[in-house]
């Protein structure tokens, strides 16, 4: 082959690679673009734009102001903030010490509970939904903050996770740990958590995001829009809209997508790192 | 003597050491195993047990039925529906999303400036709700008022009613969980890109591999087979899981075509509060789940070993 073709034949290939990129591009924001114009968009046009993208005037204040006193789309987020928060908490309660001891303290029945972490690495929450909401229901607790967030309290993947990490923390700071007089506990609190940071901040992505998007659970729960989260209550939106203000609803979407969508711009790495720790959700 | 003594001292510290780090090590992961019995283990246990009864939620009385629910199940026309929709699904999804998250992998990778860019635009729905953007997708998709059809009537092909037309509503709902899914795939396969050695490409190269094609057919697929095999499991488990898109666009129309198989779970057991047939569901359920972790299991241990 001429250096000549060759030359051709990487420019056409380049060109290829380009089109390919940009077509795909393109699909993957269509519903983003297609969801912010119509927020902006006044009603009248929304039934008569068809594919033409550009609002003749902005509706943007209209829209965004509706969606926000239409539905309580705050209160939405704010359930959302509380639910989340209050699942990471408790997990991360859990998940550590339990990690800790998996990874590096021994006793007999270590193996086995190690067994049931990796059992519960394969079970979806959609397994253990019945009983838990009979249970609730018989406790009369449905409807709660609480109800929402229980399933969740245990995070089989993030004692999972922090037990690998703690596996390859040096065994001999640990043994001069407690040669100094710490206790176990103080060893968790003062050397181990600290060193697990990147850890907690890659769990801590994994948890919010699922737990911000989760629709089943919320769903079954919980029948307010009292302590509804935002897919549930965009739902709730969505229903009582249909039909009638596709700007209010597109700007109701843009605004629950846009915390998650921010925080994943400004601080990607960890973002993509926390949501490809697992393949499975 | 004085040997002996230092060694059963020695050897009774380490005892009394041992000892403190056992019992510390039940104190620190019994949080953790009480959650394990309470959210998990007992209610595994339950839904076995309920599947073999007649209980409704609210119902004073209930008798165990044997394995009624389940042969009832096996008749059920709705769950077998469901149970085909869902095989369809992820029949669409898992090469969709597979073969085109590779694809723009290796396209990205051998981008320089444009490749953080594109990145992020092909990660980014994979960080949004998907309730959010299922909203979205059915307004885009909408057959009077969507900019779509106004495209695909303006290019002379018709209207397209895809969430309306029996044939073609898992089609649509197959297309967002692809596009939800190939960022996620795509960064899985640049992960596993990036941990091919260089000198591979220099050796093919040398052995007359210098076409694209050759290039991938003889180094990137074959190293690539691990990733592969991952990604191909957790996009099966992901895409049979579908629940989402089904709850905000169709629930289960046009003619249950769209019934899948969490979504009838979901009504019989959360809407009808069949609490009986719901848990037989849920154990078919989680045999699946099972046996696509089994397979996963089973392949990695073949592959390292060749």
């Amino acid at each position: 082959m001429s250096r000549a073709t060759l030359r051709t034949d990487r420019l056409i290939g380049s060109a290829v690679s380009h089109a390919f990129l940009l077509l795909g591009a393109a699909f993957i924001l269509l519903p983003f673009v297609w969801m912010l114009l119509t927020s902006i968009r006044p009603a009248s046009e929304v039934f008569t734009a068809g594919f033409n993208p550009i609002p003749s005037r902005l509706a943007a204040g209209i829209n965004y102001s509706e969606a926000l006193t239409k539905s309580p789309l705050l209160q939405y987020m704010l359930n959302g903030v509380f639910v989340c928060a209050g699942i990471l908490i408790i997990q991360l309660l859990v998940a550590i010490p339990g990690g800790y001891a998996l990874a590096k303290l021994s006793f007999r029945a270590q193996p086995v509970i190690f067994g049931l972490v990796l059992f519960g690495l394969t079970v979806p929450v959609q397994v253990t939904a019945l009983p838990i909401y009979i249970a609730l229901a018989k406790l009369n607790l449905l409807n709660t903050y609480f109800a929402i967030m229980l399933p969740f309290f245990l995070s089989v993947f993030g004692i999972f996770l922090f037990r690998q990490f703690f596996k390859s923390f040096p065994q001999e700071i640990i043994h001069a740990a407690r040669l100094d007089g710490f206790t176990e506990l103080e060893i968790i609190i003062r050397i181990i958590t600290p060193s697990a940071v990147p850890a907690i901040a890659a769990f801590a992505v994994f948890s919010i995001t699922s737990h911000w998007n989760d629709l089943y659970w919320p769903l079954i729960v919980t029948t307010s829009a009292d302590h509804a989260t935002p897919p549930l209550g965009m739902m709730i939106f969505r229903d009582q809209e249909t039909g009638s203000n596709y700007g209010a609803l597109m700007a109701g979407a843009a605004i629950i997508t846009a915390p998650l969508i921010l925080v994943f711009l400004f601080a990607q790495r960890q973002f993509v790192r926390g949501i490809t720790m697992t393949g499975v959700k | 003597m004085t040997v002996a003594l230092k060694i059963g001292r020695v050897s009774a510290s380490r005892n009394a050491q041992l000892r403190a780090e056992a019992a510390a090590g039940y104190a620190f992961v019994t949080p953790a195993l009480i959650l394990i019995m309470v959210l998990l283990i007992a209610p595994i246990v339950v839904v076995l047990l309920l599947s073999l009864t007649d209980y409704q939620l609210g119902a004073l009385e209930w008798s165990w039925v044997g394995l009624a629910n389940y042969s009832d199940m096996l008749g059920d026309r709705i769950f077998l529906r469901s149970l085909g929709n869902t095989f369809i699904y992820v029949a669409i999804v898992v090469p969709g999303s597979v073969v085109l998250g590779l694809l723009v992998a290796i396209l990205v990778q051998e981008r320089t400036k444009s490749k953080a860019i594109y990145q992020t635009i092909f990660f980014l729905p994979v960080t949004t709700t998907l309730i959010a953007m299922s909203v979205v997708w059915h307004f885009l998709l909408n057959p009077s008022l969507g900019p779509i059809t106004s495209l695909t009537r303006a290019l002379g092909l018709g209207e397209f009613d895809v969430f309306g037309d029996p044939d073609l509503v898992l089609v649509g709902l197959a297309v967002i969980g692809i596009w939800q899914l190939v960022g996620f795939n795509m960064i899985l396969f640049l992960a596993g890109l990036t941990a091919i050695p260089r000198d591979l490409y220099d050796a093919a190269d040398i052995d007359g591999a210098d076409g694209a094609w050759d290039r991938f057919a003889r180094v990137t697929w074959p190293m690539l087979g691990p990733t592969t095999l991952f990604v191909v499991v957790t996009t099966t488990i992901t895409a049979f899981r579908v629940f989402d898109t089904v709850a905000v666009i169709t629930r289960g129309n046009p003619q249950g075509r769209s019934d899948v198989l969490l979504y009838t779970l979901y009504k019989v057991g959360f809407q009808d509060f069949n609490m009986g047939p719901a848990s037989a569901m849920t154990i078919a359920f989680l045999v699946f789940v099972l046996v696509i972790a089994l397979a996963q299991a089973f392949l990695i241990d073949r592959r390292t070993h060749y």
